[in-house]
């Protein structure tokens, strides 16, 4: 179990993995989440499902190399076995005919917003989707996002690709001229979540975004990853991960993203100390 | 054989104490802080047995256990035959030897009680499980032909684990299914190496799978699949998810960086090893004064682990007074040798953080103890003006559990009560769907480990009616 199926590297910092997990790949739906572990030693970490194939019993992640457990996600190859991955965890998307809607992904954050497009569109929704980067290469799964959406709209911040500028602007564009769209969905980086927030906050929209909190065992029991919704204290791994953007907390989430950045570091530095990798040659700046 | 010695004479003899482990050499390091009885220690200790014929300790114990046979056994050097007597009726006993609160059920009820010096039953029975370990005994396997009915256990921690024994005693084909990467529940996450070793818990789990239960581990049942979906293909089902959510006080500053509930510092320390970082990969962050906030096992576990993490100071903070602290005896006194400090009759009211979200303090009432509560403790009120902070940069939420719903989200018609805590028949553990059993502290709310035990074993008898009666879930 728990079988690498196949490996592509997207990016410079991006890879994408096809994971055998047939009982999680018969439940899950589009808006879960996983927690995997690399090996007994490993931390669980949580990533957001970017598809799945039922036949096969397969479940498709995307991620970033951020720190130690990522970079050492990314150095297993095609055959090789992760130690846990246990899902779906989270409650699944609202998925509905909502007219015409649009969904925004940055960075890895368009991978998890792959799902949840497809699954609008299917169900009878004019999806709008939008996503960004800083640049060009940083770009990924746009064939996907063609497929899975009724019009794809790509911004590059340094103007390589598709859009010069940020998705918050394409967004504010389409939200001054269609006065039909009620729902947004927004998912990517803290940052950009909470901006994107800012710039749909004027007009009559509701605003789901996905949180990626700090988690341990990502069922409810810890609390690792409770954020403040509205007054209310939640857990995003399982009152969410999607919560009415409006009402989170972002100096409060963002502060607790941070919670760990020196012992990061530090696992970062023992890792890279007892493989003896030369961080340039994995493509980190 | 060691010697029977006339009535007169055990009454005079003193308890034998436990060997520890000096506080200053264990809070350097997570080793279990008793040692454990020698054999000479175990049968001086079982010597003192009256043997009365009413033996009230067996009705003391949740387990089950028949203690003065296996206390008969120790004094006979008969240790073999000891751990075979206990694993009759006690799947778990190096586990409840260990971390039972003997001193509230069998020891209490003890004829030596009177005197103040009751058995010290828990420890003989830590000392024959664990002379069974190093000396290779085991118990018997069930036959290999099993039954057609198959049982599916929801958690891996006290209740499932001993329910699982106890059907597949009696021939019936058993699935745990555990959401963890590992199996055992709050015997893996909460409780601590120092208090109880995980080889230990690990070797107990294998025993049990000897017996041929099957343990799937990353399973999560509520999101995995339903309980619902389990109905179609198990003839009976045990819920034992455990509580499993954290409590919070909701006082402003309770979501600062460094505020962990007990579930997750434990969690990280425990089960993720965070103790052993950077070997481990999960990390976990000390303050130099931690505080943590209730006074029940889990509070002493949390306080004793930061320590032993590196905080200079670690306090306990109880809005109670000594009195009413519900920790074990023997918890606050291995606390109190290690220094942590208690602020009693405090009442948390503010956690202060600076702009980053670290935590640099917490602001408190003193309280003074009024009229007894509903508990029959006096309750605890607010000295007006009382005002003041204690300078602290970290905090572990120690104040008890809430109930998980992903379970019980999955589970038509198995009703749970207003607190998400699962309905069951006190005797037969049934839930309001047939063929549905619960126990545990998702049942209780926070209890303990023998509580737990008590409920798989009653669960387990009952779920027997219901099967060899012929009936079954997939019926429906």
């Amino acid at each position: 179990m728990y079988k690498v199926m196949s490996k592509e590297k997207l990016n410079e910092t991006i890879y994408s993995m096809w994971i055998e997990a047939p009982e999680a790949a018969q439940s899950v739906q589009p808006g879960q989440f996983i927690i995997l572990m690399i090996k007994e030693k490993g931390e669980r970490i949580p990533l957001t499902v970017a598809d799945f194939d039922r036949e096969r019993g397969l479940i498709r992640v995307v991620f970033q190399i951020v720190g130690k457990t990522s970079e050492e996600l990314s150095t297993l190859e095609e055959g090789d076995r992760l130690f846990s991955f246990i899902g779906p965890l989270g409650k699944k998307t609202e998925i509905g005919n909502y007219g015409k809607i649009i969904t925004v992904g940055g960075g890895t954050g368009i991978a998890c917003i792959h799902p949840i497009a497809r699954a609008l569109k299917e169900a009878g929704s004019e999806v709008i989707s939008i996503i960004g980067a800083r640049n060009k290469a940083l770009i990924i799964m746009e064939e996907e996002l063609i497929k899975a959406s009724s019009e794809l709209i790509v911004t590059t911040d340094d103007g390589s690709y598709g859009r010069r500028g940020f998705v918050t602007q394409v967004l504010k564009e389409f939200l001054d001229r269609d006065k039909a769209i009620k729902k947004v969905w927004a998912i990517g980086p803290a940052m950009m979540m909470k901006v994107t927030c800012e710039t749909t906050k004027p007009y009559p929209v509701e605003t789901i975004v996905s949180l990626n909190s700090i988690m341990v065992d990502g069922t409810g029991m810890c609390g690792s990853c409770r954020v403040t919704i509205g007054k209310e204290t939640k857990l995003a791994c399982t009152d969410g991960p999607e919560f009415d953007g409006q009402l989170v907390d972002w100096v409060e989430f963002i502060n607790r993203l941070s919670r760990y950045k020196d012992a990061e570091k530090e696992s970062w530095d023992f890792y890279h100390e007892h493989t003896h990798v030369c961080s340039c040659e994995r493509g980190i700046n | 054989m060691a010697e029977m010695i006339p009535p007169k004479k055990r009454m005079q003899r003193e308890q034998v104490p436990m060997p520890e482990q000096e506080p200053k050499e264990r809070i350097c390091n997570f080793k279990e802080v008793p040692l454990g009885y020698t054999q000479e220690q175990a049968i001086y200790e079982a010597q003192r047995c009256l043997q009365c014929k009413n033996h009230p300790c067996v009705s003391g114990c949740p387990a089950e256990i028949n203690i003065p046979k296996f206390i008969a056994k120790i004094v006979e050097e008969n240790f073999a035959e000891a751990y075979l007597e206990i694993l009759k009726t006690d799947s778990l006993l190096a586990m409840t030897g260990r971390v039972c609160p003997q001193e509230e059920q069998c020891q209490q009820v003890c004829v030596l009680e009177k005197q103040g010096k009751p058995i010290a039953i828990g420890r003989l029975e830590r000392f024959v499980a664990d002379w069974a370990r190093e000396n290779n005994v085991h118990g018997k396997l069930p036959k290999m032909s099993k039954r057609e009915q198959k049982v599916a256990i929801v958690g891996s921690g006290p209740a499932g684990l001993t329910c699982a024994a106890d059907l597949a005693k009696l021939d019936y084909e058993v699935t745990i299914l555990e959401a963890l990467h590992q199996p055992g529940g709050v015997l893996v996450y909460g409780i601590p190496e120092f208090r109880l070793p995980k080889s230990i818990v690990e070797y107990e789990i294998k025993e049990i799978k000897k017996l041929g239960v099957k343990v799937v581990t990353n399973f999560v049942v509520g999101t995995t699949k339903s309980v619902d979906q389990l109905t179609q293909e198990f003839d009976a089902i045990f819920l034992a998810n455990g509580a499993g959510a954290p409590r919070f006080m909701n006082i402003p500053g309770e979501n600062l960086n460094d505020v962990y509930s007990a579930n997750e510092f434990l969690t990280r320390s425990n089960l993720m090893k965070a103790y052993r970082f950077p070997e481990y990969d999960t990390p976990i962050k000390i303050g130099k004064r931690a505080a943590t906030i209730g006074a029940g096992n889990v509070a002493m576990d949390s306080a004793r682990t930061a320590l032993r993490l590196g905080a200079e100071k670690s306090y306990i903070v109880y809005r109670r007074s000594r009195k009413e602290v519900p920790a074990r005896a023997e918890e606050i006194h291995h606390a109190e040798e290690e220094g942590i400090i208690f602020h009693f009759l405090t009442l948390p009211i503010k956690v202060l953080g600076d702009d980053k979200g670290n935590v640099i303090g917490m602001e408190c009432l003193k309280m003074a103890l009024g009229e007894p509560d509903d508990s029959g403790r006096r309750r605890p009120i607010p000295i007006p003006g009382s005002h003041f902070i204690i300078e602290i940069d970290m905090v572990i939420d120690a104040i008890g559990t809430l109930a998980n719903p992903i379970v019980a989200r999955s589970a038509t018609g198995v009703e749970i009560n207003q607190w998400g805590y699962f309905m069951i028949d006190d005797n037969t553990k049934a839930t309001t769907k047939e063929g549905i059993f619960a126990g545990g502290d998702i049942v209780r709310g926070s209890a303990t480990v023998i509580s737990a035990v008590g409920d798989g074993k009653a669960a387990a008898r009952a779920m027997h009616e219901f099967l060899s009666s012929g009936k079954s879930l997939r019926n429906k």
